[in-house]
């Protein structure tokens, strides 16, 4: 069980997708405009995140490595996650509306978000479990949406702000992704 | 000028996909660590980029609209398997240290935005050029990081173990932070100024 909280605060943290891996960068700096559009772009993707490594373990453990395609996997993969966003797409769709129509647009643009991919592939790199998977794939969701819902606070804020002109609108994002990188950089010691 | 050489050069400064259309961003600053990583990922970049794009231009007219991102997603991710299994076979240690990226090419956002955008609308060549040009542009971004931050960052270049500069009295007190993640955002955030400011790109 400790080693499960070991895994989710590490990946949430110390190895944040954005920060220290740059995952995601597109989202990242694409919809980080706007808190509200942050915060459900960053739940999209935890969510997507933690059913396709559920989903992708077992595929991985009992199909690819017994009939020795593990080469196989980065096509099945893609493929698992593009048809799992057609079916939440789906699902969410007919039950609930109001959350269809917060998440809706982001949707389709997480088949190509390498952080969600990426979580998988860590996933079978590091050897995990089926739940350290998960709570790595949680871990990883719940860093996304925190820094994204922290960076789009301090944009908001930006966007007033007497920046020189060359830097205004992304390099600033990069400059202040910089600093952001380097306040995370104190949770090292942490795990 | 022929329209080979105006959809080659065009991906090189005017649409810059680093510096103009910032996509892609997550391989250039995860593996712009090294002169070696940059080399290694802009091969692997550029073969997938150059195939992708002629493949998907001869097959266009065959695939029915509705599934057409999924068929191009699967030649990408093959495509990009192949390039894995070449790069574990002939050169395991570049694979090693280019880890998840190399096959995170499946889901960069240039290669299929240059599949969709372009290479389903226009033929062989025009597409071959044009992905001859993003890729270039790619390559001179990636590699224009990866000097900055080894020269800064190390204090001295090598590439391949071949040890080829080092700035004197500077690489006892590199400015290490540059080898660290957040480096990459300090120089792409200062260099996508500076371009600005020269006047290479344009404000928002």
């Amino acid at each position: 069980m400790n080693n499960l909280f070991v895994v989710f605060f590490s990946m949430a943290l110390v190895n944040n997708m954005i920060l220290a891996k740059f995952l995601g960068l597109c989202p990242f700096f694409g919809v980080s405009k706007k808190t509200k559009s942050a915060v459900s772009m960053g739940i999209a993707v935890l969510l997507v995140m933690l059913i396709s490594s559920a989903v992708t373990w077992p595929i991985y453990y009992y199909i690819l490595v017994p009939y020795g395609v593990e080469v196989m996997k980065t096509v099945i993969f893609i493929l698992v996650i593009a048809s799992l966003v057609q079916i939440i797409e789906m699902a969410i769709k007919r039950t609930n509306v109001t959350l269809y129509n917060a998440l809706g647009i982001y949707l389709p643009l997480i088949t190509t978000n390498c952080a969600v991919l990426g979580i998988t592939f860590i996933n079978v790199n590091q050897v995990y479990s089926f739940w350290e998977a998960v709570f790595a794939a949680g871990g990883a969701g719940s860093g996304f949406l925190l820094v994204l819902l922290i960076m789009s606070g301090i944009r908001e804020r930006l966007e007033f702000s007497d920046t020189p002109k060359a830097f205004k609108g992304t390099p600033i994002a990069f400059i202040t992704a910089m600093l952001l990188g380097l306040s995370f950089l104190a949770f090292k010691g942490m795990v | 000028m022929s329209s080979f050489e105006k959809n080659f050069r065009r991906g090189i400064v005017r649409s810059n996909p680093t510096f103009v259309l910032m996509l892609g961003l997550c391989p250039t600053l995860a593996v712009s660590t090294s002169l070696d990583n940059a080399i290694g990922m802009t091969a692997a970049f550029v073969f997938v980029l150059v195939a992708s794009n002629i493949l998907i231009s001869l097959i266009h007219g065959l695939v029915p609209n509705k599934v057409r991102i999924p068929v191009f997603i699967v030649i990408i991710a093959t495509l990009v398997s192949i390039v894995d299994l070449m790069m574990q076979g002939f050169v395991p240690a570049l694979s090693k240290s280019l880890g998840i990226y190399l096959p995170l090419i499946t889901v960069n956002c240039i290669v299929l935005g240059r599949a969709e955008a372009f290479a389903s609308k226009h033929g062989v060549l025009d597409s071959m050029a044009d992905a001859l040009g993003i890729g270039t542009g790619f390559g001179l971004a990636i590699l224009l990081l990866s000097f900055i931050r080894q020269l800064l960052g190390t204090g001295k270049l090598d590439l391949f173990g071949h040890h080829l500069f080092t700035i004197p009295g500077f690489s006892e007190n590199p400015v290490s932070v540059l080898m660290l993640p957040m480096g990459a955002f300090l120089v792409v955030g200062t260099l996508l100024a500076l371009f600005r400011w020269m006047g290479v790109t344009k404000n928002e």
